[in-house]
């Protein structure tokens, strides 16, 4: 079941990625191109998913387990750390030079864009990069110590939001 | 600022949002999961047993949208000006960033801001405007398309 709801809710993921216009990532760089002939549409799709979003987050927020008895993954780590910041400033130099990000370039895959195919080879690349230097980065140290005296934050380090 | 009013979709984007905004409702109430498709397909190669099939199907979905989209209209026009190289670049660059920052567009922009997340709000405000300064470097500064 929990596999069945994750199709559909990619799927309407998707479909609305397409009707928001964002599936064309034209549209998506008319949107960053501020002094240029700008297309405030994408303001428009975040504005609508956060209304719909914040409803169902403030729900998500007083739920022990979901619906389907499924832990609540919600991150609870507040600080703003170098990694956060240094990763959101690398993400957008990326968002800025291509229009793509990681959504629309799947919903280009079905798409059948060549280039969409390309995006998403060297994203997958570069996940698998940070996810090998995330081990190497963590093993050495976590390797050493007895596992009880392992920190609760080390093991969850590997953990995706 | 010149507004482009003949490309500029209000509506038709805000209900892409609200139906994004309803995607994401479903993953995190029924599958107390959320809509990060940076942490979703990342997580996968983390290659850890029994965490791979919801994951996948997600993906699954994302990608079959276009597909479900033509069987009742046609897409809507798809774009992608820059070169092979350059969107190689940008994949490559997407892939990394999102992974140490933690997230993209749908983890940071709209479910961590819908749940107040304050570092959701510093990546989202980062990204974008990262993401100005780039489309201006690239298309007002060295002049290339657009």
């Amino acid at each position: 079941m929990v596999n069945v709801i994750a199709l559909v809710s990619g799927l309407i993921f998707g479909l609305g990625l397409i009707l928001g216009g964002m599936a064309n990532p034209a549209k998506v760089l008319a949107f960053l191109d501020l002094t240029g002939e700008w297309d405030p549409s994408l303001a428009f799709v975040m504005a609508g998913a956060i209304a719909v979003g914040s409803v169902a987050f403030a729900l998500a927020g007083k739920l022990k387990k979901s619906y389907l008895g499924a832990p609540m993954s919600l991150p609870a780590s507040r600080t703003i750390d170098k990694r956060l910041v240094l990763g959101a400033l690398a993400f957008g130099i990326g968002w800025g030079i291509a229009g793509i990000c990681p959504g629309p370039a799947l919903v280009l895959l079905g798409a059948g864009s060549v280039k969409g195919v390309v995006f998403v080879a060297a994203m997958l690349l570069g996940m698998g990069v940070f996810e090998i230097l995330e081990r190497r980065r963590s093993n050495p140290e976590v390797q050493r110590k007895p596992i009880a005296d392992r920190k609760a934050g080390e093991q969850i380090a590997l953990q995706d939001h | 600022m010149l507004i482009d009013w003949n490309a500029f979709t209000p509506w038709a984007s805000l209900a892409g949002g609200a139906l994004i905004g309803a995607a994401a409702t479903l993953l995190i109430l029924f599958n107390g999961r959320i809509a990060g498709i940076s942490g979703i397909v990342g997580g996968l190669l983390a290659l850890k047993k029994g965490d791979m099939g919801w994951r996948l199907a997600f993906i699954g979905g994302l990608i079959a949208a276009p597909l479900i989209w033509q069987l009742f209209a046609s897409l809507p026009a798809i774009r992608i000006d820059g070169s092979f190289l350059m969107v190689a670049l940008a994949g490559l660059i997407v892939g990394i960033g999102t992974r140490y920052g933690s997230g993209c567009t749908s983890g940071h922009g709209v479910c961590g801001i819908s749940r107040r997340s304050p570092r959701s709000v510093v990546a989202t405000l980062l990204f974008m405007m990262m993401g100005f300064i780039t489309v201006y470097v690239i298309r007002h500064v060295f002049q290339i398309a657009g």
